[in-house]
Formats: structure tokens, C-alpha cells, sequence
């Protein structure tokens, strides 16, 4: 008796787990189907198949023709890929140190003026950022750092404001015991030597967080790389270029080609994501945690 | 309220206090110090006080350079914003007045004042310790110590001090600017430099709210509505089905979970250009999934995914999901495992059911610790540029939008578009100051709604 109750009670619990696989590889088929789709249509050569949009997935002549043509030098393709591996690099170095510089500072000094300055970045935050576009753009231009001075910056403009960004590596550093500190003072460190010795290697999961989201963040910047490098087709980075093949009228022989481009992309940003994937989930959820 | 007018007595007892002791120090002060009230940093000279004495004279220097120079031809134009058109003679332009720059260095110039006036102020009471320490028989530190006091106790000036110019110049400024400009008629036929714009109150304010055949009334209603809707959808529906993704992830006997999770994760690491653009190129009207349902011979003709503006609307909303999810399942992973495995096991004595447990054990508790974050997501997607933009462009357009609106176009890239493409610079400048509104509001008000902020230790 007994033991048949148990085995009905393994049988539902098994339909039920298979309705869990079930769901769950729906939801990896709808997720992946679109990285799928990319890295097919990104073999379908212009010359011998149609090289817009077609009905079909799988290529019917696999072929690397778009991955040489984006290679050939034909277009800028290579310069707005080399711009946005230097934006991003720049960007990441300076970005991080700014967080950090003001983490530590909002984190563990107290000074005059604290707490207003935190309260006028919160409310700064408000705006909408590109709110700023017009002005920035002619102070840009006054230094000669717009179209052909697009990459500096560019790197200028994401570093610029970046101080305001401090909220999750903050949240990191208070919860790092002020006790260590006071030890460390009491040994004679100055608080550069504190912060430099002490407090960063401490915090290498929230570094690497930052610096990676910083990364990140220029891989996908439409609107101010757009807008400062507007017309100068060099210092375009991959974004912008990528988006234009998309949306220019032509983009029926340019759909394959910016498939290509896109695989191109995603590859390195996602192998460094992966790796540091672990990071990333800490310093996403602490930062959730404390809002 | 109260605590308001508290804040306001202090500040007037606070800027009283102040002025009594510019006073007292001026009046029980030596010779040196009354200098210093003129020149600024003589008194630190010259009790030898070398890298304070010289940066506040530097400062002083710079100030009036900048003013004599420079700042005072903008200044003194600011009330009109220029009143010389630029003409042409015999062919050659003859450069007015620019209302442009007028307007960017007169508002840097009335903040270069404020700082200056900042600095007299710290001038004077550096003045007033020396004298201080100086009758009490103390000596003054060191040159050498007052640098290297920037790397100890005065490190958060050193660290402070660039982050804080970056955002003055790059964020402060313009957004300022942009405020000011909401209130002249800075538009495309008033383009500087070669013809000004001036000062028009708040026309463009009742401009937006007027419902005339011009105004901006309808649209601007249509839009934010739309940009509400939008916002409560793209946060609640990712949060709630994220987080069911994340416990069936969770479960007990599910094998593999980290391939799932994985598999998820990399919509987050894929630059959202190149997703987003494949995926609205997929709803074409000639993309693969149109392409495929005629082929299949179960439509007739393409399903307008993005020409009609329902469709659009859910399948902006159905496709942030899948942008979404990947971001809330990663957090939900996390605090999922914090919640106490006692509290489930004696549910399950009680005779709980799954979706009651659910119901009274995890998300009461998902909401309580995730609360800031549900409003800085929405805040967020009020906010949320890429996701319409790379998708429709705000389309379809529509004839009954003025502005340029298109149906699926969020307050922020109305205001892009109306920046880049019509350079209707005033109305987006009230546009913006609108969309800081509703972000300000929505945030106080559901802030102080917060359960983690009314009762810190709930869930302790």
C-alpha cells in the first residue's frame, strides 16, 4: 500500500520535472534562436544566393564571402572595429578609476558637503542624458574632437559624467569593516596607502565589475557616437556603422554583411563576459540589493 | 514640511552666522588679514604659508582674467541674448552677435562668480585659523604637510576633485543650458550663429499643453501615456516571469542548471545593436518569420508587426522580455538562496501548496529586498533609449502626432528626434524638463511607498 502511494508520488514528480525540462528548452530554443539565425545568415554569400532577407535559415552554400568582404578594406569596417576596442579599453581604465576615486571618497571620508553632493548627483541623474547632447557636442567641437576627433572624444564624453556611477561599488566598499581602516591609521597609513594597498585589493570582484560594464557599455553606444562623429564615416564605431548598413535603403545586399559584422562583435565582448561572468552576477545582485 | 522648514530656518541662521564672522574677522584681525580680504592668499604668504598663499592668489588672478577677458561681453548680454543680427555686406558675412554663446558662457560665467565668492569666503576664514592657531602658540603645518595632506586627510578632495569638473562641464552645464533654453524660441529658424534666438517665457510650455491644431497637447499626452504603459510593462512583466525562470532554474532535480543559465546570460554579454537589430529585421514585413508563416501557407499576406501600432507596442513589450529576463533571473538566482529553508519546511508541515508558498513566503520577500531596484528599473525604462529606437525608431509614424512622433516612441527619443532631426531645440528642452518631472515624481512617490524604506529590519 504503502509503497505503491511512494511510487505515485515518484511517477507525478517525474511528469513533473519532464514539464520543467520541457519548458526549459522552449525558453533556450526561443533564446538562442536569434544568435542561431545570425551566425547562419552571416554565411549566406551575396554572389551566389540573394543577400537580403530570405525565408529560409540554413544557408543553401555555406561561404565566407561577407567575413572577407568586411576584411577587403572596402568599407571602414576595420577602422570603426579598431575605435571601439580603443574606446572601450580607455574607457574602461579611466571609468574605473573614477568610480572607485569617488566610491572610496563617499564611502569612507566624511566631509563637508557629503551628503548634498550625493543628493545633487541623484537628482542629476534624472535628466535624461541626452538632454546634454547639444552643449556637449559644441563643447566637443571647440577642442576639435568631434567627426575626425571622435575617438578621443568620445573616450572624454563616457569618462566625463562617470563620477556619477559610483552607487554599486559604493555599496561594496561599506561593507568592508571601517575597523581596518582605523587599524591600518593607527599604524601610520595615510589614507591614499589605505585606499591603494588595503581597500582595492579587497575589492577585486568589484573592479573587475566595473571595469567590465565599462567595456561593455561603448560596444552598444548608438546615440552619442552618432552624434559626435556624425558624417565622418572613419571614426564611426561599430554600432553606428553596423546600424547604418541596417537601415540604409540598401540594406537588402547589406543584411548578410552586417550579420557578419555582428558575429565579429559579439565574440570577443562575449568570451570576456563569460569568463568573468562570475563577477558580473555579484556585482549585478549586490547592486539590485542595495538599489 | 517640517523637516523642510527646519532645513530653511538653519540655512538662514547658517548664512547669518557666516556673515557675523567675515565681520569679526575682519575686525579683530592683523594687517595681513584685512590684505587678504582684497588680495586674496596674502595673509598665508606671508606668515609662510607658500602653496595655500599662491593657489588662492592664482585663483583670484584667473578669476578676473577670466571675467575681463572673456566672461564679461556674454555676461552683460544674457538679458536679451544678443541684439546684432549678423548681416551680409558686398558678399562678406558680417558676424552679430552669436545668442548660442551668449547663453552657454553667460550661465559659466554666473557660476565662475558663485565659485569665486565660495573661494573669498574660504580665503577669509583660512585667514582667521592661521590667526587663531598663531595667538594660541601653534605652529602651522608645513608646506610640505598641507601636500601631503592631500594624499591623508584631505584625499577625498584629491579623488573628488576631477570627477566632480568632468560632471560640471559635461552634465551640470548643459543641462542648465538646456533648461534656459526651454524658455527662448532656439529652433530651426532661429539657428545660431547666424541668426538669434531670445528669451520667450513659458510660450513653449503652453505650447505643449495647448490642444490646437499646432499644439503639442494630444501628442504630448499620447506619448507619455505610452511611455507610462510601457515602463510598468517592460518592469513587471521581466520581473515577475524572470523570477519564475529563475526557481524553475532553482528546483530541486533539475539537472544541467548551469548550461541554463548560461544559455540565458548571453543575451546580456551579446551588444544589444546587434540582437535587437537582427530581431526587428526578423518581424519584417519580408523577414524569416513572415517569410516562413507564407511559405508554411498559414498567412496570406505579411503580419504588419511594425507598421501597425498595437502590434508594434506588444511586440516591443513581448521582445524586452527576452532582453530582460536574462538580467532579473541572474539577481533572483542570488536571493532566492537567502531565503531560510525553514520557512518553506514548515509551510510544506502546514500543508502549504506550492503556489501559496509562492504567494506568502517568495515574493513577499523578493519585494522587500528587491524594492529599490524594481524603481530604478522603472525609472530606467522610462528612460529606455536602445530598446525602441533599434527596434521601430518610435514608428510607425502617424499623421495625427505632431513633433515628428511616431506611435512607439517613449518622451526620450521624441526628444532625440526632435534634437537631431528637426533641431526643435526648445520643445525638446521642455520635453526633457518633462521627462525629469515624471522620473522625479515616480521616484519620491513610490520611494517613500517602500517597504525596506519605511521598515528597515522586516525581514531581519
Amino acid at each position: 500500500m504503502d509503497n505503491k502511494k511512494y511510487a505515485s508520488m515518484k511517477g507525478k514528480r517525474r511528469v513533473n520535472l519532464f514539464f520543467c525540462y520541457l519548458v526549459l528548452i522552449l525558453i533556450s530554443i526561443i533564446w538562442l534562436y536569434p544568435f542561431f539565425g545570425i551566425v547562419m545568415q552571416s554565411f549566406r554569400s551575396y554572389s551566389s544566393e540573394y543577400g537580403g532577407m530570405v525565408s529560409y535559415l540554413i544557408p543553401k552554400h555555406f561561404s565566407l564571402d561577407n567575413y572577407k568582404f568586411l576584411l577587403s578594406g572596402k568599407t571602414n569596417y576595420v577602422s570603426w572595429y579598431v575605435n571601439t576596442v580603443i574606446i572601450a579599453l580607455f574607457t574602461a581604465f579611466f571609468q574605473t578609476l573614477i568610480v572607485l576615486g569617488v566610491s572610496y571618497a563617499l564611502s569612507r571620508m566624511r566631509f563637508k558637503g557629503r551628503k548634498l553632493l550625493m543628493r545633487f548627483w541623484l537628482v542629476l541623474g534624472m535628466f535624461p542624458g541626452f538632454l546634454t547632447m547639444i552643449c556637449m557636442y559644441f563643447l566637443l567641437k571647440q577642442f576639435g574632437l568631434t567627426q575626425a576627433g571622435a575617438v578621443p572624444g568620445l573616450i572624454l564624453v563616457y569618462c566625463a559624467s562617470s563620477g556619477m556611477q559610483y552607487y554599486v561599488c559604493k555599496g561594496y566598499f561599506d561593507t568592508i569593516p571601517k575597523a581596518l581602516d582605523e587599524a591600518a591609521r593607527i599604524d601610520g597609513a595615510t589614507r591614499f596607502q589605505i585606499f591603494y594597498q588595503m581597500i582595492i585589493p579587497l575589492s577585486k570582484p568589484i573592479v573587475i565589475y566595473t571595469a567590465l560594464t565599462a567595456f561593455m557599455a561603448p560596444w552598444c553606444d548608438y546615440i552619442f557616437a552618432s552624434y559626435v562623429a556624425f558624417g565622418n564615416d572613419k571614426s564611426y564605431n561599430v554600432a553606428v556603422g553596423l546600424t547604418r548598413w541596417v537601415w540604409t535603403n540598401d540594406y537588402q545586399g547589406y543584411f548578410t554583411r552586417f550579420c557578419a559584422g555582428g558575429v565579429l562583435v559579439a565574440i570577443p565582448v562575449v568570451i570576456l563576459f563569460m569568463c568573468l561572468q562570475k563577477y558580473y552576477v555579484e556585482g549585478v545582485t549586490g547592486g539590485a540589493v542595495k538599489g | 514640511m517640517a523637516k523642510a522648514k527646519s532645513s530653511g530656518m538653519s540655512f538662514g541662521a547658517a548664512l547669518g552666522k557666516n556673515f557675523k564672522e567675515i565681520g569679526t574677522t575682519f575686525k579683530d584681525g592683523d594687517w595681513k588679514t584685512r590684505l587678504s580680504y582684497v588680495v586674496f592668499g596674502f595673509g598665508p604668504l606671508m606668515r609662510g604659508q607658500i602653496v595655500k598663499g599662491i593657489t588662492y592668489l592664482a585663483l583670484e588672478f584667473l578669476f578676473f582674467l577670466y571675467m575681463i577677458g572673456f566672461g564679461w561681453k556674454y555676461l552683460s548680454k544674457l538679458n536679451t541674448l544678443g541684439t546684432v543680427e549678423t548681416t551680409r555686406v558686398h558678399r562678406h558675412t558680417v558676424y552679430g552677435d552669436n545668442s548660442f554663446l551668449i547663453l552657454l558662457f553667460g550661465i559659466l560665467s554666473i557660476v565662475i562668480i558663485a565659485a569665486f565668492i565660495f573661494i573669498w569666503r574660504m580665503n577669509v576664514q583660512e585667514n582667521m585659523v592661521e590667526e587663531a592657531a598663531l595667538k594660541n602658540g601653534r605652529k602651522l603645518p608645513s608646506n610640505k604637510k598641507v601636500l601631503g595632506s592631500l594624499l591623508d586627510h584631505n584625499f577625498d578632495k584629491t579623488l573628488l576633485a576631477i570627477p566632480v569638473l568632468g560632471i560640471f562641464i559635461f552634465t551640470v552645464l548643459p543641462i542648465i543650458f538646456m533648461i534656459c533654453v526651454a524658455f527662448t524660441n532656439y529652433d530651426s529658424t532661429h539657428q545660431s550663429p547666424t541668426h538669434l534666438f531670445t528669451w520667450v517665457g513659458f510660450k513653449n510650455f503652453a505650447n505643449l499643453f495647448s490642444f490646437g491644431t499646432t499644439g503639442f497637447g494630444p501628442t504630448f499626452l499620447k506619448v507619455l501615456g505610452w511611455t507610462l504603459v510601457w515602463a510598468f510593462f517592460a518592469t513587471f512583466l521581466d520581473y515577475f516571469i524572470g523570477l519564475m525562470v529563475a526557481m524553475l532554474i532553482n528546483k530541486k532535480g533539475i539537472k544541467f542548471k548551469k548550461l541554463w543559465r548560461t544559455i540565458l546570460v548571453i543575451t546580456i554579454a551579446v551588444p544589444q545593436f546587434v540582437s535587437l537589430l537582427y530581431v526587428s529585421k526578423m518581424f519584417d514585413a519580408d523577414g524569416i518569420v513572415n517569410g516562413f508563416l507564407m511559405n508554411a501557407g498559414i498567412i496570406k499576406s505579411a503580419i504588419p508587426f511594425w507598421t501597425d501600432p498595437t502590434l508594434a507596442k506588444v511586440m516591443i513589450i513581448l521582445i524586452n522580455i527576452w532582453i530582460g529576463i536574462p538580467y532579473m533571473m541572474l539577481i533572483a538566482t542570488g536571493l532566492l538562496m537567502n531565503i531560510p529553508e525553514d520557512l518553506y519546511e514548515s509551510a510544506k508541515m502546514d500543508g502549504a501548496t506550492a503556489p501559496q508558498m509562492f504567494w506568502y513566503i517568495t515574493l513577499p520577500y523578493m519585494l522587500f529586498v528587491t524594492g529599490p531596484f524594481l524603481l530604478t528599473q522603472f525609472t530606467g525604462n522610462l528612460n529606455n533609449f536602445n530598446v525602441i529606437y533599434l527596434l521601430t525608431q518610435g514608428g510607425p509614424q502617424s499623421m495625427s502626432l505632431t513633433g515628428n512622433a511616431g506611435s512607439t516612441d517613449l518622451l526620450v527619443t521624441w526628444l532625440y528626434k526632435m534634437t537631431v532631426n528637426d533641431t526643435n531645440y526648445k520643445m525638446a528642452a521642455v520635453i526633457g524638463i518633462m521627462v525629469f518631472i515624471v522620473t522625479a515624481v515616480v521616484s519620491l512617490v513610490v520611494y517613500n511607498m517602500l517597504p525596506s524604506v519605511k521598515d528597515e529590519e522586516g525581514f531581519q
